[in-house]
């Protein structure tokens, strides 16, 4: 490997993908004929607001057609220190867009001795599902969904995303993927202004479940395998993941309320 | 059409190492030491916004004496250089090494084709899981790389820098102490430096994957203050 020097004209600034594309190591996928056949897909991610900044979580399930293909995959990512981003869709271009955007992000920091403000980030993201819009026609779609604290805005913020690349901010929550419409209706029903850390946990846990409920592709709690959805916050001090053991807690007491009966099944 | 007069390679490369050497000179110099924790970067530099010390990657900084529109680019390639190797083969695989090694092809192939070398010395730092792995590769404007142990100094002064810090320095030092000695040897006798004249940094095996942090204000003056 030699130095990566560029001429004035041919410099890719700041920008990862743009780096890549001027060194020929773009990893976009070449166009298939036709659309492609069953490929692992990752289901239901929910994000609500609550008065520290965002909650964030995910099942674990990947399904390949009908059948269940990873049982502990992870949905919910780090994207830097202030946001995170959970996916839905076909796993695999998910995953690599993931990881292109937290290197995206960490390069733009480190190049410009600052970080991008949110909504710069959420753009950045913008730009690469439109990239895989190719991808998408073929049933390759990554529906992601974006979180973070807005330093300067001190605030959580949640913005969703169509195959095209469309960015649209949420007010409160969103969820996306197969269980998502049962995800969300969960939050809307249990949603206020100013939730606590707890309580607001509380929320995403239960949409997951309902969620899981409804829809084959959504896993619920595995308590057998002790493999339980994942929950993080996003607050002024970071990213955080919610521990398994508190999970895993929640999820226990969830399902003693509701064998002991005098709540909807 | 003239005749170009003819003159010999070694005046060809004299000239250059001595206009290089001039240039380095003008700039303030700069310290890196090893201390418990990990490396502690600190530099003469009364900007607070055109930094000499920066992050390269997860366990990997860079520091820059001379030009520094000079230093900054290479600054940058350094980044693209470790960002592209992690992306394609793994956070792990980025070390401090490698990267040395192209910086040095780079200066190595300025100065000997080019007609006027790079007014810059630059150092490529890297903390690792423990003391032992700590690295500190010091790279001149030709090309020469020098790998050092427990310290290292860059710019106009550094042997009598080197030559104080010599004398003060030790292993297993706090962070505050090692901050002290390279203060103390910044300055010299004659001189004390205060918190708005420095710029510090400081690659710690305390801070996670991304183990470079800048020490800067009240956290500096403190530091500062207590050792």
């Amino acid at each position: 490997m030699t130095l990566p020097m560029f001429g004035s004209a041919e410099d890719p600034g700041p920008s990862f993908t743009e780096l890549l594309t001027r060194l020929g190591q773009s990893s976009a996928a070449p166009a298939t004929p036709g659309p492609l056949g069953d490929v692992r897909h990752g289901t239901t991610v929910v994000a609500l607001r609550y008065v520290d900044g965002v909650v964030m979580a995910g099942d674990r399930r990947a399904t390949e057609g009908y059948s269940i293909a990873h049982r502990s995959i992870e949905k919910v990512f780090p994207a830097d220190r202030h946001s995170g981003v959970s996916i839905a869709g076909a796993a695999g271009p998910a995953i690599e867009m993931v990881k292109l955007f937290q290197t995206q992000l960490e390069h733009y920091e480190k190049v410009e001795g600052l970080a991008l403000s949110l909504e710069g980030k959420a753009n950045q993201l913008s730009q690469m599902i439109r990239s895989n819009l190719p991808m998408a026609m073929q049933g390759l779609a990554v529906v992601p969904l974006f979180a973070g604290y807005d330093v300067r805005r001190q605030a959580g913020r949640i913005f969703t995303y169509d195959v095209t690349g469309g960015r649209y901010e949420e007010a409160d929550f969103h969820a996306t993927g197969s269980g998502g419409r049962d995800a969300r209706t969960a939050i809307k029903l249990f949603f206020r202004d100013g939730l606590s850390r707890s309580e607001a946990i509380e929320v995403a846990i239960q949409a997951l479940y309902e969620a899981a409920e409804e829809d084959a592709a959504t896993g619920g709690p595995d308590v057998v395998r002790g493999i339980y959805p994942t929950v993080a916050t996003i607050t002024a001090e970071g990213f955080e993941r919610v521990p398994d053991e508190e999970v895993a807690e929640r999820f226990r007491e969830l399902i003693e309320r509701r064998t002991a009966g005098g709540q909807p099944r | 059409m003239s005749m170009p007069f003819y003159v010999a390679p070694e005046q060809v490369m004299k000239d250059r190492a001595d206009y290089a050497r001039k240039g380095i000179a003008r700039g303030r110099s700069l310290v890196g030491i090893v201390y418990d924790q990990g490396i502690l970067i600190v530099a003469e530099n009364t900007s607070r916004t055109l930094h000499k010390v920066s992050e390269i990657y997860d366990r990997i900084a860079f520091a820059g004496v001379g030009r520094y529109n000079e230093f900054d680019q290479l600054r940058v390639a350094g980044v693209r250089h470790a960002d592209t190797k992690g992306y394609a083969y793994s956070r792990e695989d980025v070390d401090a090494r490698s990267l040395a090694n192209v910086y040095a092809q780079f200066l190595g192939q300025v100065f000997t084709h080019e007609m006027k070398p790079l007014e810059v010395e630059i150092l490529v730092a890297e903390v690792g899981s423990d003391a032992a792995d700590d690295r500190l590769y010091h790279i001149l404007y030709d090309g020469s790389v020098v790998d050092e142990e427990r310290f290292t100094v860059l710019g106009g002064e550094a042997e009598a820098i080197s030559e104080r810090l010599g004398a003060s320095w030790q292993p297993g030092l706090s962070r505050g102490d090692a901050l002290g000695r390279a203060v103390a040897g910044l300055a010299g006798s004659e001189r004390t430096l205060v918190p708005e004249e420095l710029e510090v940094a400081e690659l710690s095996r305390a801070n996670g994957r991304r183990a470079f942090r800048r020490i800067e204000d009240a956290e500096l003056a403190e530091l500062l203050g207590a050792s």
